[in-house]
């Protein structure tokens, strides 16, 4: 089972810090909830995370049952991160779902088969052959959602997934997580600076304040 | 007004001297749009996904050649070409080889800087979005390739419309010699010196009809591309 640590995490951007020194352990599946004000760090804690920027200082380490694991490429498909903006690609939903499969070298029926599961599980079965870039912003996060899903990753961050979306595509949006959630197998991250979604999602609840971890439990 | 219908009867009745010279029009500067391509886009590729030392030199060259006079080019190339030139012993001036030497050349800074120009208003969560979901960086390059795919068309088609519409360069290196080296636009030059108009009409009205033709697809291609967008 992946897992990972932070510690000492800081980063500063043009001489000002963002993160002053995090420290967490993501030891096992469930959803962890950041939250905190806009602008605290959450998003760049995130992608650090992630592995898609390094830290100044500190460090970011996964492992799993054998050990400590080296960054690679083969780590970085165990995880995926969902942008806030999403960044789908001007083709069908269909085509959007089945990319990361593409990367892997997975083609032909088996990728759609599992990228039409995925967006089964999103809801958007029915728009499977319409242009990704027509959707509406909530089906676009859902979409986001289906894409990283059909990879089945082990660690799974949702950066604001239901900041610009209405309530009914964020009722469907945790009720995704909440399955993956029984499921059992899936380290999830999610920030929101919705307190009552943290509470109604996070086994663990972290909160930041201006660059800091203040609480976790 | 005579010239004019005999013009017309000579498009459709397509006369083979006529068709010939439409044939080498298009094998040119299809030729020479093809190696314009395959030498721009990585370059566009290049510049638009590495940070070097002299890229802006770089860019700034490109967009400023993507004007340059054919003449020049054409004297260059001719240059080179000569017996004496440096490429002397290839004897490939007056072929249509050197025209499409000549054509490249015009239409690579075109080709190259258009494109660089479309992959760099991909937007960056695109890049971003490939590697979350596990690509290696040749990986996301295409897909921000991808992305700017219909910016591309549109860089290949401007190209081909500026070779096809070009006369002063391939008129010196390829020397419009009959059944070899004439193509349309040195044919219609010629024919109206000499006062020959039907045929000079003949050919204008095609080419006319051609860069009509190239605009509507740029046009397709360009609403296309922004179907998907909102």
């Amino acid at each position: 089972m992946l897992r990972f640590r932070i510690s000492g995490i800081r980063k500063s951007y043009d001489g000002i810090e963002v993160l002053s020194g995090c420290t967490v352990d993501f030891a096992g599946p469930g959803v962890y909830a950041l939250t905190g004000p806009n602008g605290c760090g959450k998003s760049t804690f995130l992608r650090i995370c992630a592995m898609l920027e390094p830290p100044d200082a500190g460090e970011v380490v996964y492992s799993d049952d054998r050990g400590a694991l080296p960054p690679s490429i083969r780590l970085m498909r165990r995880v995926t991160l969902v942008l806030p903006k999403v960044g789908l690609f001007n083709a069908s939903v269909l085509r959007n779902a089945a990319y990361g499969l593409h990367l892997r070298g997975i083609k032909g029926r088996e990728a759609d088969d599992r990228a039409g599961h995925a967006l089964e599980l999103a809801g958007l079965a029915r728009k499977r052959n319409q242009n990704a870039l027509t959707l509406s912003s909530g089906e676009a996060q859902r979409l986001g959602i289906a894409r990283a899903l059909v990879i089945e990753p082990e660690v799974l961050f949702l950066d604001e997934p239901t900041a610009s979306v209405d309530e009914r595509n964020t009722a469907l949006i945790e009720e995704i997580i909440q399955s993956l959630r029984r499921e059992g197998k899936t380290i999830i991250v999610i920030t929101t600076h919705d307190r009552h979604q943290a509470e109604r999602l996070a086994d663990i609840s972290i909160v930041m304040k201006v660059g800091e971890i203040t609480a976790q439990g | 007004m005579n010239a004019l219908s005999r013009a017309f009867s000579l498009i459709t009745g397509l006369d083979s001297e006529l068709a010939e010279i439409i044939a080498l029009s298009l094998r040119v500067s299809l030729s020479a749009l093809l190696i314009a391509t395959a030498a721009g886009l990585p370059l566009a590729a290049l510049i638009g996904f590495r940070r070097f030392q002299g890229r802006s030199i770089v860019i700034s060259i490109l967009n400023s050649f993507m004007g340059l006079p054919p003449v020049v080019v054409g004297l260059v190339v001719y240059l080179l070409l000569s017996r004496s030139g440096p490429l002397g012993f290839m004897a490939l001036l007056y072929t249509s080889s050197a025209m499409i030497i000549a054509q490249s050349i015009l239409a690579f800074p075109i080709v190259a800087s258009l494109s660089h120009a479309a992959i760099s208003e991909v937007d960056p969560v695109i890049a971003q979005a490939a590697r979350t979901l596990g690509a290696t960086p040749a990986q996301t390059a295409m897909a921000v390739i991808r992305e700017a795919r219909y910016g591309i068309m549109v860089a290949v088609i401007a190209a081909f419309g500026r070779v096809m519409a070009e006369v002063g360069a391939i008129l010196m290196v390829g020397g419009n010699i009959a059944g070899f080296t004439r193509v349309m636009t040195t044919t219609i030059v010629m024919e109206t010196d000499k006062g020959n108009f039907e045929l000079a009409l003949a050919l204008g009205i095609i080419l006319i009809a051609l860069s009509l033709l190239i605009n509507l697809a740029l046009h397709a291609v360009q609403k296309r591309g922004l179907a998907g967008a909102k």
